[in-house]
This record gives structure tokens, C-alpha cells and sequence, in this order.
């Protein structure tokens, strides 16, 4: 009888399950936890109470904060505009700037592999008569900067490209994109939440004006992330999206999550210290993880650039078996699949899709999202099961057998369904 | 995805993994599904020309845990039954025996399917007259 059961021994030192999913979110460094504990208890006070010592301690905090994380993205204290997260960022900053230039245009142009917080956000404004132009990638991923360049007309009021992307891992020339925007006096923003800690991102160098940021993918607290706005070269204006208190100088109105945003502050301070050497320590192990799988396996590939990529991440596809019937073989490894079966929509990837891979390939994709805490011992592991579980399930799949027998499957009449 | 304990059971252990040869003239063979859709089954039956009885039933699938599952409990449960007696499984019995969820529906269904694919190319090289039920064409 067949068996789709793993046999690939644990060593030792390897807990099960394995976290292998940092792109989605990470775990708390405990120096992170640490910083944060005393706002969680003792230190309780609103930043905003301006006439006792619960305020002022809390104030002192936040602002302490706001210097490490404008630090890290070589911004001033004042730039930085605290929020719930990337995806409010993203929101304030492309609906602030729509809301606030409309008298100057219309334009905004962005790319197709953004997240759903920018492309969803891109939607809405098209509903109330702003003109979006959806840029396409190349086959690694990246935009051409020329179809920027044509893009641009004297409606654009602003560009919204990311920085790295959540599922290929793949940088944006977000430098060049910046310079070119500055040039034609156009908004730059950028999505930076999977780049910020990660790589070098300096907002004056990249000629960013706005960008998103987020803790809980840099080791920080869920629930917490910033806006950067420029304030001078040029100056940006947003409106506000939420009204309130005039928190954070009139743009984020709302009593500050004052734990949260020390431990984003701690988590900044520490990706400064150590991004140098954790970038070399998570190409070393990813780099590792490529290797074993390729040595494995046949009919594997990996989506997008190797180039401009992010450390940590690896995204390939193991073609003629599909991703969430590989994820249940390696179910005590946490990871992710472009398969439309582990979406909420039960569509595949649209950005592996952008690229011009086959739905066919997107099914059969895992994103290894690679961290801190990850260990050589892991990824040995994780390789050796994957090896094991897909050479199990191309033993039952027709398409690898067709292959195999040397059939071209693009040339059979498939049944859509 | 939480999935049945029944779902993993086959999963883990799918039943009657394999190939017949199609050249065959008592085999007959269905392949439902695409490639792009993510799920592709090929099911394959060897009938009894006397009979009509499936006597042995293979199956391959390229799809998701349900997909393997409904594919390996079809190969289970037409096997020994006649080939008439086979066309009277439907789709929501096997989502009935794997407690499948709504959004994996489409598994069950695409199972059905092959069986009926299946049927319908055996019956077809054998010049058996085909049933109005399996008007499912096959494909490779």
C-alpha cells in the first residue's frame, strides 16, 4: 500500500512544529517582550495626558520610540506617524494623498503584485473618479522602470510601489522609481513592511516620501505599525482618515498604543544592529534550503528574481503536485502555498500569476519565509521532508507520470471545471 | 483546513495507487479535471468482459488532500460492483463519507466524474450501449 507518511527522522534540537512562515508574521523577540512589560503593567498611562507623571512617562516612551524607528529608516522623529498597522498605513497614505492633491490630479499609479491593502485601496479611489494605472512586472517580478516613465502624466498626483514583496520576496528598484517621481514632482510612496529591517532602506537616499511600515514582521507586537511622511524636499500633505483627538499632529487621530509602540521601537533598534549579519545568516540558510531541494528533486523552480530578493525568503514551485496537498504532508512545518485550496477566494496566487506562470505552477508553490530564530538543523529538515513528501505525492500524480512519459500537457484537451 | 479524520486517512494512506494499461481492451480509463484548476484525476477500471463487474480499479490524482481522498474512496467503492451499479455513486455520498466542507465540494464532484469518465471509455471500446447518465467525456 502507498503512503503519503514522512519518514525523514527529527534531530535533535528541532521542535516541532516549525516556524517557516516570517513573511506572514513573526515571533516576538524576547527583547522586544522585555521592553514592552513595564507599558503592559506599571506604566499604563495615556500619551496624550499632558498634567500628571502616568502621561508624561508614557509620552517619553512613545517618543523614545519614534526616534529608533525613524533611526532605522534614516527619517526624523517627527516623520514618523504611528497606526494599527501596514495596512492602515497604506491606507492613510493613498487615500490622504488622493484626498489632498485632487485639485492637482487624479492619476495614481501602482503595480499588480502590490499586497491587497494597496490594490484594494487603488479600487476604492477608482469608485470616486480616480484614474488608476496598474503597472505589469517582468517575468523575475520587477517593474520596468520605462512603463513607469510613460506612465506618468501631468494628472499623476502619485506612485505606490512596494519595497519587497510579501510573496516572492523580490525588491522593487524603489531608488530609481523615487528619483523619477521626484524629477516629475509626483508622490512617492512605498509599501516597505516586508523590506524595512530587512535591507538597507534609507528614505532620503530611495527618494521615498511615504512609507508603510509594520512590527509584527520585524519581531515586534501585532497591531502596531507607522506612515513616514516627508517634511521637507518636499513637504507631503494627507488628510486624515480617522478624526479624533488630533493625535499624531492632526493625522491619526486615536490614543496611542503606547506598549505596542515601544516594543515597534525595540524591534527597529535591534534589526539596525544585527540586519547586517542576520541578512548574511538568512541567505547562508536559505541558499542552504535551495540547494538540498534542487539536489532532491527534479521539476522544481523558483519564482522570481534570486537577485533582488530579500534574505529570508524562497518561493518555488514543485510542479505536478499541488500546494495544499503538500502542505498537509509537511503539516508540523509552518509555510505558505500560492494554491487557490489554502485561499480564502480559492483563487491562485495573482502574483505568481503576474509573472506569467501558469496557474498550474502557482498551485504547486510554497513560500519559505525564513527568520531569526530559524536554525541550520531546521532547514535540514524541512528540506529532507519536502524531498520525501513530494517524490511521494508525484507517485500519485497523473500530470508527473504524463511528464515522465514524455507527454505535453499543454497539448490535452483539459475540462475546465 | 481542519479535514476529517476519514479525509487524512486516505490522504496518508490513498488506496489502489496506480496505472493499468490502457491499450487494454477490458480497461477502461477517465481523466477529469485540469491542470489550472489545480486538481487532475485519472481514474482506470479493468471490467470483467463476462461480468460487467469492475474487478480492479486504479487511481492517480494531482490536487489537494479532498481531491486524493474522494479519488482513492471512489477506486474503494467501485470496486467489485458492476459497472451499472457504479453509476449510481454520486458526488454527495462521498462528501457524506468524508465529512467534506462546502468549498471542497468540487473534489466530490470531480470524482464522480472520473467514474463516470472511466465507465464511459470502457463502454465505448467495448461497443456497450452508453447509459444518458455518463455522458462525461474523457480526455487523454
Amino acid at each position: 500500500m502507498s503512503t503519503v507518511v514522512s519518514q525523514v527522522e527529527v534531530p535533535a534540537g528541532v521542535h516541532l512544529p516549525i516556524y517557516m512562515d516570517n513573511q506572514a508574521t513573526s515571533p516576538l523577540d524576547p527583547r522586544v517582550l522585555e521592553a514592552m512589560m513595564p507599558y503592559l503593567t506599571t506604566t499604563f498611562g495615556n500619551a496624550a495626558s499632558r498634567n500628571h507623571s502616568f502621561g508624561w512617562e508614557a509620552e517619553k516612551a512613545v517618543d523614545a520610540a519614534r526616534e529608533q524607528i525613524a533611526k532605522l529608516i534614516g527619517a526624523t522623529a517627527k516623520e514618523i506617524i504611528f497606526t494599527s498597522g501596514a495596512t492602515e498605513s497604506d491606507n492613510l497614505a493613498i487615500k490622504g494623498v488622493a484626498e489632498m492633491y485632487r485639485e492637482r490630479g487624479n492619476h495614481i499609479i501602482t503595480q499588480v503584485t502590490e499586497h491587497k491593502a494597496v490594490l484594494d485601496t487603488c479600487k476604492r479611489l477608482e469608485k470616486y473618479g480616480y484614474r488608476v494605472t496598474y503597472l505589469p512586472v517582468k517575468a523575475d517580478g520587477l517593474i520596468d522602470l520605462e512603463d513607469l516613465k510613460r506612465a506618468i502624466d501631468d494628472k499623476t498626483i502619485l506612485v505606490t510601489i512596494m519595497a519587497a514583496n510579501n510573496e516572492i520576496g523580490v525588491l522593487q528598484p524603489i531608488r530609481e522609481i523615487g528619483k523619477l517621481c521626484h524629477e516629475k514632482g509626483v508622490i512617492f510612496h512605498t509599501d516597505a513592511v516586508q523590506a524595512v529591517g530587512k535591507v538597507p532602506f534609507n528614505v532620503i537616499a530611495d527618494n521615498v516620501d511615504l512609507a508603510s511600515i509594520s512590527a509584527h514582521k520585524i519581531y515586534g507586537p501585532k497591531g502596531v505599525g507607522a506612515l513616514y511622511v516627508r517634511r521637507r524636499n518636499p513637504r507631503v500633505q494627507i488628510a486624515a482618515q480617522i478624526d479624533g483627538g488630533g493625535h499624531e499632529r492632526g493625522m491619526r487621530s486615536g490614543t496611542l498604543n503606547v506598549p505596542g509602540i515601544v516594543g515597534m521601537g525595540k524591534a527597529c533598534e535591534i534589526s539596525l544592529e544585527e540586519m547586517d549579519s542576520e541578512a548574511a545568516y538568512l541567505r547562508g540558510l536559505r541558499d542552504r534550503l535551495r540547494e538540498k531541494l534542487e539536489a532532491g528533486l527534479d521539476c522544481i523552480h523558483v519564482n522570481g528574481s534570486m537577485e533582488h530578493r530579500l534574505p529570508g525568503n524562497l518561493n518555488m514551485s514543485f510542479l505536478y503536485v499541488e500546494g495544499e496537498s503538500l502542505l498537509m504532508g509537511i503539516n508540523d512545518v509552518a509555510v505558505s502555498s500560492g494554491s487557490a485550496c489554502t485561499s480564502a477566494t480559492l483563487e491562485p496566487s495573482y502574483v505568481l500569476k503576474a509573472l506569467g506562470l501558469g496557474d498550474d505552477v502557482a498551485h504547486s508553490s510554497i513560500r519559505f519565509g525564513l527568520g531569526r530564530f530559524n536554525t541550520q538543523a531546521e532547514v535540514d529538515y524541512v528540506a529532507a521532508k519536502l524531498v520525501d513528501i513530494v517524490k511521494k505525492l508525484r507517485e500519485l500524480s497523473p500530470l508527473y507520470e504524463m511528464v515522465k512519459e514524455g507527454i505535453d500537457l499543454t497539448k490535452i484537451e483539459w475540462q475546465a471545471h | 483546513m481542519a479535514y476529517s479524520d476519514r479525509v487524512i486517512d486516505h490522504y496518508n494512506n490513498p488506496r489502489n495507487v496506480g496505472t493499468l494499461d490502457k491499450s487494454q481492451q477490458e480497461v477502461g480509463t477517465g481523466l477529469v479535471g485540469a491542470p489550472e484548476c489545480g486538481d487532475v484525476m485519472r481514474l482506470q477500471i479493468r471490467v470483467n468482459p463476462e461480468t460487467q463487474v469492475i474487478e480492479e480499479a486504479k487511481f492517480k490524482t494531482f490536487g489537494c488532500g479532498s481531491a486524493i481522498a474522494s479519488s482513492s474512496l471512489a477506486t474503494e467503492w467501485i470496486k467489485g460492483r458492476t459497472v451499472d451499479d457504479a453509476l449510481a455513486i454520486k458526488n454527495t455520498d462521498i462528501v457524506k463519507e468524508l465529512s467534506l466542507p462546502p468549498v471542497k465540494i468540487h473534489c466530490s464532484v470531480l470524482a464522480e466524474d472520473a467514474i463516470r469518465a472511466a465507465i464511459g471509455d470502457w463502454k465505448k471500446k467495448n461497443g456497450v450501449a452508453e447509459t444518458p447518465r455518463d455522458a462525461v467525456q474523457t480526455a487523454g
